[in-house]
């Protein structure tokens, strides 16, 4: 009988940092043995070698903020069998999308001498805004655990397993003491989703929003907390304002604040 | 092919390289007309989104230029910050600012040497393909990258992004027990560095050598990685309050990232390769002394030997590292305490790419009114198209397939990053 052909993946890139893509090379327990479990059809970071879609497994990592890139994705789309963003600018915009808070001519001219060389759309968009997405991975960055659950996952036909409830949950589960009610800190954590592995309220900083709004989020019940405890309102508007801005539960509360 | 006519080689998007990029080489006759190296990675304006942020949000902010080098951007936000509002950062916070760069290099020039940059000097399309061959070299290579990262989430909780540094330094002091926990893998590390050094040696390195201008930092007594003054091999001996009187930025149409220039127009080089050339006295001696068995001089100007340059380097760190972790001891406060209010300040740190600088002006209650920073690849990008256009000069009878790849090679000599420049690559060689 012959092998079962490997999977194909590809991994795609649009505006980012590189950050989330470089956690699959950062797995570097895994990564040999990945290798050679899947054809690394397309990843530009990692190697010169392509191979033409179809592809059974795109990973993309960034979001759209200008017209060519609104087009790739759609051929992206069409080659792939299953397409999975990972990280916050593919899921939500990332950092990028403070854009769409703003001008983004007045973006142009700050930074650039000749703004008619640079051709940006007004908004950084995430990928589910233009084509069907298979699954979100969050984060900023991506989680390598949880990035090797969802290859698994899809490389055997499952769906991953990845929680939506909330940060508040990580830290009750290491045991956590709590920075909001032991230190008056603000924290995001009960209304962000958990993934990151308990990271920053174990270092006695509140959590800042790296992996998005959880399912169900109580934005507005955690700005009278925050407001309680002394926080003005361009402090709260900035807390939601960051690496999710434009993810819709955190756009709208941060809006509240403007 | 006739030698009369324009001849053109196109790479579409150029890979081992972080972030997008091209190159577009005019060859007409036995003349090399043009050289654009294309960043066409779309920009994400971070100077302009920094604009009414507090200032204790600039090195989370900045990070996200970069993932492949975070700590270069939270570590310039952080001494920009504090030059602004006159604090000074000393002791073991300032040992443990060290200590994490120490891990991002590691990660960083392993990376780039052995997964990105190694294949070309083995005629192979990536690290995969070196594995088969050679599993020795990979294997050692991914476990000293993952104690690289080993370091950045001992002190700073995460690989990517980490979570702990601040301005005026950490949330919480990593405990002696985690630090110490770095010391006998360090010990180990050392050797598979020396191993990795020996095995890049041997490579065969292209005959190029340019008299370049290297610009790097200089510390009085430490091979400078965050702090220090900012020198070149032309004289130039400045503070880093200074880098604008001294350098400039300029817009190109084919580049979405600023292009870097000294005021006076020359292009200059920032890395590796200058750092070492600058500041090889003081290395380690086991690092000079590994250098010289390498075949490199105190100066070393041929680019595709930077890779071996990234190894001394990342012997280098291994031990420094090492000195930091043995010496640890957890300090009294996590950080100074830092107070918001006016000022202007600038920062400038020795990425594994090469300097990086910042500076803010901040209003009275501290939120951030400019913002300018310069990453090393907008600085490296007119050397890149210079050794791009004496490469092909000196190759002109290369078939195009292979001048292309020597061409996408000495673009990865500078281990571009093109997220960060944007603040990059396809390649195009056009011969008439």
């Amino acid at each position: 009988m012959p092998e079962p052909r490997k999977a194909k993946l590809a991994v795609w890139k649009f505006a980012s940092c590189d950050g989330c893509q470089l956690s699959l090379l950062d797995c570097e327990d895994e990564l040999l043995e990945l290798a050679g479990a899947v054809e690394i059809a397309h990843f530009l970071e990692a190697s010169r070698a392509t191979v033409r879609g179809p592809y059974d497994l795109s990973l993309v990592e960034g979001s759209i903020t200008n017209s060519h890139d609104a087009e790739r994705i759609q051929k992206i789309r069409r080659q792939s069998k299953s397409l999975v963003t990972i990280g916050a600018c593919a899921t939500a915009g990332g950092i990028q999308a403070l854009r769409n808070f703003a001008k983004v001519d007045d973006f142009i001219a700050t930074v650039y001498a000749h703004p008619t060389y640079i051709e940006a759309l007004a908004k950084s968009t995430p990928i589910h805004d233009h084509v069907r997405v298979d699954f979100e991975l969050r984060g900023c960055p991506i989680d390598r655990r949880q990035l090797l659950e969802v290859l698994g996952a899809f490389l055997n036909g499952r769906r991953p397993n990845i929680p939506a409830y909330s940060e508040c949950f990580e830290c009750k589960r290491r045991g956590t003491v709590c920075v909001m009610v032991a230190r008056g800190t603000p924290c995001l954590g009960p209304v962000t989703q958990a993934g990151c592995g308990n990271l920053c309220p174990p270092h006695q900083r509140g959590c800042y929003g790296c992996f998005g709004p959880m399912e169900t989020p109580n934005t507005a019940s955690l700005s009278g907390w925050f407001g309680s405890a002394g926080a003005d309102q361009a402090k709260i508007r900035d807390l939601y304002r960051s690496f999710n801005a434009a993810a819709a539960p955190f756009r709208r509360e941060s809006e509240r604040h403007d | 092919m006739t030698k009369s006519k324009t001849r053109t080689i196109k790479v579409g998007a150029l890979a081992r390289v972080e972030g997008e990029g091209a190159l577009y080489v005019r060859i007409r006759g036995q003349e090399v007309t043009d050289v654009q190296f294309q960043i066409y990675e779309p920009p994400r304006f971070f100077e302009a989104l920094l604009q009414g942020r507090m200032f204790a949000e600039a090195p989370d902010i900045t990070a996200r230029i970069c993932g492949i080098c975070p700590i270069a951007y939270m570590m310039g936000a952080s001494h920009a910050m504090e030059d602004a509002l006159r604090i000074e950062v000393t002791g073991v916070l300032r040992d443990l600012r060290r200590l994490i760069y120490c891990g991002e290099w590691i990660e960083s020039h392993v990376l780039h040497a052995a997964m990105l940059h190694a294949p070309d000097f083995l005629g192979m399309q990536d690290a995969f393909e070196i594995a088969r061959g050679h599993p020795d070299v990979v294997t050692k290579a991914l476990s000293l990258k993952k104690l690289g990262n080993e370091i950045l989430e001992a002190v700073g909780g995460r690989a990517v992004h980490p979570v702990n540094l601040k301005v005026g330094g950490f949330y919480k002091a990593p405990s002696r027990t985690a630090i110490r926990a770095l010391v006998e893998p360090l010990k180990e590390a050392v050797d598979s560095a020396l191993y990795l050094t020996r095995a890049f040696a041997a490579f065969d390195f292209p005959d190029y050598n340019y008299d370049y201008q290297f610009v790097s930092m200089r510390h009085p007594d430490e091979y400078a990685i965050h702090e220090g003054r900012i020198i070149s091999s032309h004289g130039l001996d400045i503070p880093p309050s200074a880098f604008l009187e001294h350098f400039r930025e300029e817009h190109v149409k084919h580049s979405t990232a600023l292009q870097g220039m000294t005021t006076d127009g020359e292009r200059y080089l920032v890395g590796p390769l200058a750092r070492y050339s600058n500041n090889f006295d003081q290395l380690s001696d086991l690092a000079k002394e590994a250098a010289r068995d390498a075949g490199l001089g105190p100066v070393c100007t041929n680019p595709f030997q930077s890779i071996v340059v990234r190894m001394v380097e990342v012997l280098y760190a291994c031990q420094e590292a090492l000195r930091l972790a043995e010496a640890y001891e957890e300090p009294d406060a996590s950080c100074v305490e830092v107070v918001a209010g006016a000022g202007e300040g600038h920062g400038c740190t020795e990425a594994p790419r090469g300097i990086c600088y910042h500076t803010y002006r901040l209003d009275d209650d501290g939120r951030i009114l400019g913002a300018t920073i310069i990453p090393p690849t907008s600085q490296n990008q007119r050397q890149i198209e210079n050794d791009v256009l004496g490469v092909v000069q000196a190759n002109m009878d290369m078939a195009d397939s292979d001048l292309q790849w020597r061409c996408e090679q000495t673009i990865r000599n500078y281990d571009p990053c093109i997220s960060c420049s944007t603040h990059f690559l396809n390649l195009t060689v056009d011969r008439a």
